[in-house]
């Protein structure tokens, strides 16, 4: 079985998010990247899924050198080799159609990622690369059983759980519990070094949406404390204050 | 110009999430059309036409009964084109995420998701999106003369002034390559307060000791009608199910008030929560991350506070 594992590379999710130069860029200072930890599930579950039935796995990145440390993170997790393809991922579309050309040209049995990134949160790209390339995608995944030809997933919806059959080529968004974690050793480290990381060039789509400036979050004006033993006037705030009971 | 909406029901009721959207699209354009699957229970075409919208296209063929993503999109693409919109406008869901990937996809659309607020229509058409798990905003333009917006909760009120909608039969072309997957089994746990759709909601954290302890959080989120959560520590032990952990990996709130007890608040969990209009934190160690976040804030022990809170809302609701 032939895996495609998309990642992102994003900031650490303890990150401070701050912009620079007239909030129009995203302040890398201090920021430790990391692979997307959506997208680890997946990685995780494609190094799983070829330990039990063989095959291989190929990781892409739609990103400017900077990510290539990540890209070797998930070669010393079990990748066996690595596609950047070298442009900065400026929309949700722009880096589907990246995808589904690599897709194409590599025929994949399986094209797995994480359900959203989490820096945009858009969760569309995987649904975007699935209709490209007129394959189902599925997403959030919190399992995925592939025999043979065949899949079985289930995948969250609103309070509650769906549970679908589909045959194999498609597209998987990921999340937990799809597969624990995998934290690459010593030896995968090593080998990573020497794994192929080819960097290929961006087709001529054009991004369909432009940021054209960030903003933060207005600050929280301080907690009002109320005393436990006048739970009385809590609810008159939460009441008649807030509003919101 | 005209707008359409894919309108999501549950069990023939219109979610509230698709009347913010509906209501979105009435103040963006004057025409606006819903696209809804499934027998509409009633009266709830009536709500349609008063959250906004003029028309209701049903689709009522049996080959689309369950949620099929892939002939949801082409039968909303067909109807975006069909109608002549230039917008499409839907709630963030399971179900509207990849309807609407796959839609963009298809017309060409320029697609924006998360969307908070109406649009900035003054040049140009912008819209502001919640980025890094609401801890952040990009204002976006979207270049294309087709637009979708996936709302986020209550980017806007829901209008309740409009008039009649008059609803009419939709008959989709089927396409047989849109069947490729089965849906075999649905769990959905049934007569509860769903989570993402929730105005308030009560959440549980590890200062709850173990999983029989919610007792007390069922009944405050009974006296209140809220939802039920939790934090993620909460989730991997299994003291609750994984659809009810909040937080950066897990479901995104964005209720009027969220209540916190017994969680200390780490980055992660207020990434989910912080965009919440008013936070009540409970927590018996002031020095919890979480009252930094909070609007209000009761410094004790869950297990004395939280009956008592539940009382005395009783008391109020007489």
């Amino acid at each position: 079985m032939k895996i495609l594992v998309c990642i992102t590379h994003v900031p650490d999710t303890t990150s401070k998010i701050a912009f620079t130069d007239n909030n129009t860029k995203f302040d890398k200072t201090g920021v430790q990247y990391i692979i997307g930890p959506y997208d680890d599930y997946a990685l995780a579950r494609a190094v799983e899924l070829k330990e039990q039935s063989g095959g291989s796995i190929t990781v892409l990145n739609v990103g400017e050198a900077e990510t290539e440390p990540t890209l070797r993170k998930a070669l010393a997790i079990g990748a066996d080799d690595a596609i950047r393809v070298n442009a900065f991922p400026t929309d949700a579309f722009f880096v589907a159609k990246q995808i589904a050309k690599a897709a194409e040209e590599g025929g994949f049995d399986l094209i797995l990622m994480g359900r959203e990134s989490i820096d945009f949160n858009g969760g569309q790209v995987h649904s975007m690369v699935g209709e490209l390339l007129g394959m189902p995608s599925v997403s959030p995944v919190m399992t995925l059983d592939v025999d043979g030809n065949s899949a079985k997933i289930m995948r969250e919806i609103e309070g509650g759980k769906e549970f679908m059959e589909l045959n194999l080529p498609f597209v998987a968004g990921c999340q937990e519990p799809i597969a624990e974690w995998k934290i690459p050793n010593m030896r995968g480290i090593m080998s990573a070094r020497s794994k192929p990381l080819s960097v290929v060039e961006p087709t001529a789509d054009a991004a369909q949406n432009e940021v054209e400036v960030f903003e933060l979050p207005p600050a929280k004006s301080g907690v009002k404390l109320v005393d436990a033993d006048n739970l009385d006037e809590l609810v008159n705030l939460l009441k008649n204050e807030a509003k919101v009971i | 110009m005209s707008a359409l909406v894919f309108v999501e029901l549950d069990e023939g009721k219109v979610k509230k999430s698709s009347l913010e959207a509906v209501s979105y699209a009435a103040a963006v354009d004057s025409a606006v059309s819903a696209i809804v699957f499934g027998a509409l229970a009633d009266g709830e075409s009536g709500k349609l036409g008063k959250a906004g919208a003029s028309k209701v296209l049903n689709v009522t063929d049996d080959k689309l009964a369950a949620n099929n993503i892939m002939a949801y999109a082409s039968t909303i693409a067909e109807a975006f084109e069909k109608e002549g919109a230039s917008l499409l406008v839907l709630a963030k869901s399971s179900l509207g995420d990849p309807v609407s990937a796959r839609v963009a996809i298809k017309t060409g659309a320029s697609l924006a998701s998360n969307v908070c607020e109406l649009p900035d229509t003054s040049s140009g058409f912008k819209v502001k999106s919640s980025i890094y798990t609401g801890k952040a905003f990009a204002v976006s333009e979207l270049k294309g003369d087709k637009k979708i917006l996936v709302l986020k909760k209550n980017a806007v009120e829901i209008k309740e002034d409009g008039g009649d909608a008059a609803v009419e039969g939709f008959a989709p072309s089927i396409n047989d390559g849109d069947f490729k997957v089965k849906i075999t089994s649905t769990e959905k746990a049934t007569g509860e307060v769903l989570l993402p759709e929730a105005e308030l909601v009560v959440s549980g954290g590890r200062g709850l000791k173990g999983p029989e302890n919610w007792g007390m959080i069922e009944d405050l989120a009974k006296t209140l009608g809220a939802a039920t959560g939790c934090s993620k520590p909460v989730s991997d032990m299994d003291w609750r199910p994984h659809h009810e952990h909040v937080g950066q990996t897990g479901i995104k709130v964005s209720p009027s008030l969220y209540i916190a007890v017994g969680i200390s608040g780490a980055i992660q969990h207020l990434a989910g929560v912080n965009s919440s209009k008013y936070i009540l934190v409970i927590n018996k160690d002031p020095e919890a991350p979480f009252f930094k976040a909070a609007d209000y804030g009761v410094v004790g022990d869950a297990f004395e506070v939280v009956p008592k809170l539940t009382e005395a809302i009783k008391a109020q609701q007489g």
